[in-house]
């Protein structure tokens, strides 16, 4: 369970509509931009910007909704994303760099090529990731703040 | 190089956010048609050289403060995108060559000035 100075540090709490490619990009715009005022170090926004993007278009190409939530605490930025939506069958296939249950009108727009959670995971320090079938996913990704 | 240079040494058609193409320096370039593969891989300051043309490039050039976007074979970028562009400040110019003969271009005047 996340202790009390965890969800105290909640930053930001952001919705993403599956299927929605229009706003794709809209909340990881939001948290690089949070992040920026805060006058983080640009190599840790960048990677933050990364999982969160990845995990936005996950959601949406994937998903019938889900939330990104974004925890700021002194020694590390943790992002959480939460959908509702099929589920992954086999976690660790999906992992695996090149595979991808993604249909022809999302590989179109050049997603879907096997890489959003192999790059999530290669930027992330910490990398969770839990599903239920047909209930949703649960992804959490923590960036340390001080070097490792 | 700054990205006016680029524009006029390529014979490229700026299609968006011409008022930012002095000030932009480009330090190094990145080609590709995977969004994921140039999220990953790419850095500051690239230009990147692809055949995409929808509005999701424009998020990927903004969270990796990318110099600019060449689209590449003449293809036409959507309204949407250059909407996005616009409000986002990256530059988009397009190319009537090749992928393969616009990255040699800008490794070369990259490379040898």
């Amino acid at each position: 369970m996340p202790d009390d100075d965890y969800l105290e540090s909640l930053e930001g709490s952001y919705y993403v509509q599956g299927r929605d490619f229009v706003d794709a990009g809209i909340v990881s715009s939001e948290i690089k931009k949070s992040l920026k005022e805060k006058g983080m170090p640009e190599d840790i926004i960048r990677k933050v910007a990364v999982i969160t993007f990845e995990a936005e278009i996950n959601i949406i190409s994937y998903a019938e909704q889900g939330t990104i939530q974004m925890f700021i605490r002194p020694d590390a930025i943790t992002i959480e994303a939460n959908d509702v939506g099929p589920g992954i069958a086999d976690i660790e296939l999906a992992l695996q760099e090149g595979y991808s249950t993604a249909d022809e009108s999302i590989r179109e727009m050049g997603f879907g090529a096997g890489m959003g959670l192999s790059n999530i995971k290669k930027f992330s320090d910490v990398f969770e990731l839990t599903s239920e079938i047909g209930k949703g996913t649960r992804l959490k990704s923590v960036v340390k703040l001080n070097g490792q | 190089m700054n990205l006016e240079t680029l524009v006029e040494k390529l014979n490229l058609k700026c299609k968006c956010c011409w008022e930012k193409l002095k000030s932009t320096e480009v330090k190094g370039g990145y080609a590709g048609d995977l969004l994921s593969d140039v999220m990953a891989n790419s850095s500051a300051g690239d230009v990147w050289v692809t055949r995409q043309v929808h509005q999701n490039i424009v998020a990927v050039a903004s969270l990796k403060d990318l110099a600019g976007i060449i689209i590449v074979q003449g293809a036409v970028p959507e309204k949407d995108t250059i909407e996005k562009a616009q409000k986002e400040g990256i530059p988009i110019m397009v190319s009537e060559w090749s992928n393969f003969e616009v990255v040699g271009k800008v490794y070369q005047l990259l490379n040898n000035g």
